[in-house]
C-alpha cells in the first residue's frame, strides 16, 4: 500500500482511500482531498516532517503523520 | 454608488447580508469596495475572532453587511469556522452573499453547495474576476446562474468592477420570493432523497426549509435538523427509513461515512458545473510567481535562515523603534499626573489619580507602540501568505515538544512583552494549539524582568561573568517552556495529536487599506479593553499598598525627621518611614502571612512581599525591594547601594530560587488580563496561575536545595 508519505518530490498521484476518521477526514475533505482526487507533490520541509502538495490550484501543507493516512496510486 | 438621505431606522427597509466564504477570497476587500462610504464600521468579537458589521445605504435600503471568517466547509474545525457556522445557523439575517475566488472555482464551489441546503436567499459574488481573465479564464456567469439556480455576480473587488451590480442583484433577490437552488446528486442519493421528501409531504410537516433540503440535510447526518425533528411525532417513523437510506448511499459511495459520501457528491456536481460554465484557454503550465517564490522561501535549507532573518528584523524593529516613542509618553504621563496632581488639594485623591489611575493607564499606553509595530509586521506576513509557509518549515521542530509551527512567532515575541505575545497567538486557528502556547509563554523571559536579572547577576556574580548569567537565565527559561510544553502536551493537553493540514495561499502584495484597518481595530480594542481592566487593577494595587493609614507612625517619623540634623538622616528616616508603611499596609499584612509559604525557599518577607508586587508588573520587583531595604523606591538596577544590600542581606541560594520564581512565576497583571481574554475564559487564568506557581515554587525549592549543597 502507498501512502502520499513515501512520494518523492514531483510525483503526481490519484487518491484511492482517506485512512482517517472525524475532524481530521472532514478537514481534509473540506480542502478537496478525498477519492478520485489528483495531487502533486510539491516540497518536502527539512526531515521530511511536513509535505506540501498541490490539488487543483491550491497548495496545502500537512505533516508527515497525516500524509500516511492517504492512500494513493502514482498516475 | 449614491447613497440617499438617512431614513429612519425603524420605518426604512432593512436588509442584513452575511458574506461568507473560503478564506482568502478577498472578502475583506470586497466590503471595502461595497461600503465605500465607509459610514460606520463596529466590531463585535467572538472569543477572539471578530466579525466586522459595515453599514451603508443604498436605493432605500439600509444595509447592514457581516463580514463573517473565512470558513472551507461547514465544520466547526477552528474558531473561525465556528463563528461563521454558529452565526449562519443561529443568527437572523435575510441573504447570503457567497464570495467565490473565480480562478480556483470547483474548490470554492463546495462550500457554495453547503450553503444552498440552508433555507436562505443566495448570492453568488465571483470576485477576483481580473485575475481570472488575465489568466484566461472565461466563466459564463449567466449559464451558471441558470445551473445552480442563484444568481451569479461577477465582480472585482481590487478594481471596483461589478459592486454596484452586486448590490442591485441583492435588491433585487430581496424583493423577489424565495427560488430553489438547483443541486443535482447521483441517481441513488436522488431516489433517497425523493422518498424522504414524499414521507415529509405525507404528513404535511411544517418547517420553513424546504422539503428537499430537510432531507439532504438529515441524510448528511446534520447535527441541527436532527435536533429540530427529533422531538415530532414523526421521527419514529422517519428514522428507520433515514437508516436505510444511509445505509445504501454509504454502499453506493463505498465509506462508511456519510459525510464522506456527501462531499464527493458535492464534488462532481461541482465538477459538472465548472466543466459546463468555465471555459479556459490552454495554456503552457508555467511556473507561476508563487512557486518561483516558494522555491526560494521553503527551500529546503535557505528557508529556515531567511525566516530567522525576518524574524529578527521584526524583533528588531518592534523593541527598537518601539522604545522611542515610549520614552515620549512615558514623560507625558508623569507630566501629566505632575499637572493634575497640583491641581487637586486632597492627598488622598490625588494620590489615587496620579498614583493609581494615571500610572495605571500610562503603564498600559506605553506598550501601544509596540503593538502597533508588531501588529503591522503580523498582518503583512499574514497577508503576504508567508505565515503559512512559516508553520510549513517550524513544524517539524515544534511538533517534537507538542507545539505548532506558527507557534514560533508568539513565542519568540514573549522575548519582549507577554501582552504582544499573547496576543499573537491569534494566529494559530486551533484551540489546543493555542491554549499549549499561551501558556508557556510566559517561559520566555520578557523585557520588564531583564532589571531583575541583571541586579542579582551583579549582586552575586562578578561584572564579567554577568553577562554569561543573563544569557543562561534566558535560554534555561526557553529550554524549561519547551519541555513544559511537552509535559503539558502528556498531561493536561492530552489526546490525539491535533493534525497540521493547511492552505499555502497565493502570495500577494498586501493591501494597505487593509492593513491599517485591521491594526487600527486591533489596538483599539487593546486599548479599551485592557485599558480600563488595567486601570481598575492598578488602583486597587496602588490602594493595597497605601492603606490602611498609620498617622501615630507618619506623626512619629515626621517629628523625627524635623529634628533630624543632616540631609542623608532625613532621607534614611523617610526611607525608614516607607518601609514602615509599607509593612503595615495590606499589602504587607499579605507578605508577612505568606511568609511561611515562602520559608522552604529561603525568602524573608521582603522578598515575598516584592515577588507579589511583581504580579502587577514586573518592574516593580526592584522598586519594590529598594523600598523593602530602606534605600528609597527611586533605585534602578544600577544603584550600588541597592546591589550591595542585596548581597548582604540575601543568601546566595535565595538569590539563586528568587530568580527562579522571578522566571517562571505568573506574568504582570496587564498581561494575565490579555491571557484570559484570548484565552477565553477565567479558567484558564487559575490553571496558569496553578501552573506556574506550582512549577516555580519546585523549581525554585530544587534551585535552593542544590546552591545549599555546593555553595
Amino acid at each position: 500500500m502507498k501512502t502520499l508519505k513515501d512520494c518523492e518530490k514531483a510525483c503526481r498521484v490519484k487518491v484511492l482511500k482517506l485512512n482517517t476518521k472525524g475532524d481530521l477526514k472532514q478537514r481534509l475533505i473540506s480542502f478537496g482531498i478525498m477519492k478520485e482526487a489528483i495531487l502533486e507533490v510539491l516540497e518536502h520541509a527539512p526531515a521530511k516532517s511536513t509535505i506540501e502538495v498541490k490539488i487543483g490550484k491550491m497548495r496545502i501543507a500537512l505533516r508527515a503523520q497525516e500524509a500516511q493516512l492517504i492512500e494513493v496510486e502514482k498516475i | 454608488m449614491n447613497t440617499i438621505e438617512k431614513q429612519c431606522p425603524i420605518t426604512a427597509n432593512h436588509i442584513k447580508v452575511a458574506l461568507v466564504g473560503q478564506p482568502n477570497v478577498g472578502k475583506s476587500m470586497l466590503i471595502n469596495s461595497v461600503s465605500n462610504a465607509h459610514l460606520h464600521v463596529g466590531n463585535f468579537s467572538g472569543v477572539t475572532v471578530d466579525k466586522t458589521e459595515v453599514l451603508f445605504d443604498y436605493k432605500k435600503y439600509h444595509f447592514t453587511v457581516v463580514d463573517l471568517p473565512g470558513t472551507y466547509a461547514f465544520t466547526d474545525y477552528t474558531i473561525e469556522e465556528r463563528v461563521t457556522h454558529d452565526y449562519l445557523c443561529a443568527e437572523d439575517y435575510d441573504i447570503i452573499i457567497n464570495v467565490v475566488d473565480s480562478t480556483n472555482l470547483e474548490k470554492n464551489l463546495q462550500l457554495t453547495s453547503e450553503l444552498l441546503t440552508m433555507s436562505k436567499k443566495v448570492i453568488i459574488a465571483l470576485n477576483m474576476s481580473d485575475e481570472a481573465e488575465k489568466e484566461n479564464i472565461i466563466i459564463d456567469a449567466e449559464y451558471m446562474s441558470e445551473l445552480i439556480g442563484v444568481p451569479c455576480i461577477k465582480v472585482s473587488a481590487a478594481t471596483k468592477m461589478g459592486i454596484a451590480n452586486l448590490i442591485d442583484a441583492v435588491v433585487m433577490k430581496h424583493e423577489s420570493s424565495k427560488n430553489r437552488p438547483k443541486l443535482v446528486f447521483s441517481e441513488p442519493v436522488e431516489e433517497e432523497i425523493a422518498q424522504i421528501v414524499w414521507y415529509l409531504d405525507k404528513h404535511k410537516f411544517q418547517s420553513e426549509n424546504s422539503y428537499r433540503n430537510i432531507a439532504i440535510n438529515l441524510l448528511k447526518n446534520n447535527k441541527r435538523t436532527y435536533e429540530e425533528l427529533h422531538d415530532e411525532p414523526i421521527w419514529t417513523e422517519l428514522q428507520p427509513i433515514l437508516i436505510e437510506a444511509s445505509k445504501h448511499i454509504e454502499l453506493h459511495h463505498d465509506s462508511d461515512d456519510v459525510k464522506e459520501a456527501f462531499a464527493e457528491e458535492y464534488a462532481s456536481f461541482n465538477r459538472g458545473v465548472v466543466a459546463e460554465v468555465v471555459k479556459q484557454e490552454s495554456v503552457k503550465e508555467k511556473k507561476t510567481l508563487t512557486e518561483k517564490i516558494d522555491n526560494i522561501l521553503i527551500h529546503p535549507i535557505f528557508g529556515i535562515p531567511i525566516f530567522l532573518f525576518f524574524m529578527w528584523a521584526l524583533f528588531q524593529l518592534t523593541f527598537e523603534i518601539g522604545a522611542i516613542p515610549m520614552d515620549y509618553i512615558d514623560s507625558f504621563f508623569i507630566w501629566l499626573g505632575d499637572t493634575i496632581g497640583a491641581t487637586i488639594a486632597n492627598d488622598d485623591i490625588r494620590s489615587m489619580i496620579v498614583d493609581g489611575v494615571i500610572a495605571g493607564v500610562g503603564a498600559v499606553v506605553l506598550f501601544v507602540p509596540n503593538i502597533i509595530i508588531l501588529f503591522i509586521g503580523i498582518a503583512l506576513l499574514e497577508s503576504t501568505g508567508y505565515m503559512s509557509r512559516v508553520a510549513f518549515l517550524l513544524d517539524g521542530f515544534f511538533h517534537k515538544f507538542g507545539l505548532h509551527g506558527q507557534s514560533f512567532i508568539p513565542l519568540v515575541t514573549g522575548f519582549g512583552c507577554s501582552i504582544p505575545a499573547y496576543m499573537s497567538a491569534r494566529i494559530l486557528k486551533n484551540d489546543r494549539d493555542r491554549l499549549l502556547t499561551l501558556f508557556i509563554i510566559g517561559f520566555m523571559s520578557c523585557g520588564a524582568r531583564l532589571p531583575v536579572y541583571v541586579l542579582f547577576a551583579g549582586a552575586f556574580f562578578s561584572p564579567d561573568m554577568a553577562g554569561n548569567i543573563l544569557f543562561f537565565i534566558y535560554v534555561s527559561g526557553a529550554m524549561l517552556g519547551l519541555i513544559a510544553a511537552k509535559v503539558l502536551k502528556l498531561t493536561a493537553f492530552k489526546g490525539v495529536d491535533e493534525p497540521f493540514v493547511m492552505e499555502m495561499p497565493k502570495y500577494r502584495l498586501p493591501s494597505v487599506k487593509l492593513i491599517w484597518h485591521t491594526v487600527l481595530t486591533k489596538t483599539m480594542m487593546y486599548l479599551k479593553k485592557a485599558g480600563t481592566f488595567i486601570a481598575g487593577a492598578a488602583m486597587l494595587v496602588w490602594f493595597l499598598s497605601n492603606y490602611p493609614h498609620n498617622l501615630t507612625l507618619q506623626q512619629e517619623y515626621a517629628s523625627k525627621i524635623e529634628m533630624a540634623v543632616s540631609e542623608s538622616e532625613k532621607m534614611h528616616l523617610q526611607n525608614k518611614l516607607d518601609e514602615a508603611l509599607l509593612e503595615q499596609s495590606y499589602l504587607g499584612s499579605i507578605g508577612k502571612f505568606s511568609e511561611p509559604i515562602f520559608e522552604p525557599l529561603g525568602f524573608d518577607w521582603k522578598m515575598s512581599v516584592a515577588l507579589q508586587t511583581g504580579l502587577a508588573a514586573k518592574e516593580v520587583v526592584v522598586s519594590t525591594l529598594g523600598v523593602l531595604y530602606a534605600l528609597g523606591s527611586d533605585v534602578d538596577q544600577e544603584s550600588n547601594s541597592l546591589v550591595t544590600a542585596i548581597s548582604e542581606n540575601i543568601s546566595f541560594a535565595s538569590a539563586i530560587a528568587f530568580i527562579v520564581v522571578i522566571m517562571i512565576y505568573l506574568p504582570c497583571l496587564a498581561a494575565s488580563i490579555v491571557f484570559t481574554r484570548e484565552a477565553g475564559h477565567i479558567k484558564y487564568f487559575f490553571y496558569l496561575f496553578f501552573f506556574t506557581s506550582v512549577t516555580a515554587y519546585v523549581m525554585a525549592f530544587i534551585a535552593y536545595h542544590i546552591t545549599l549543597l555546593i555553595v
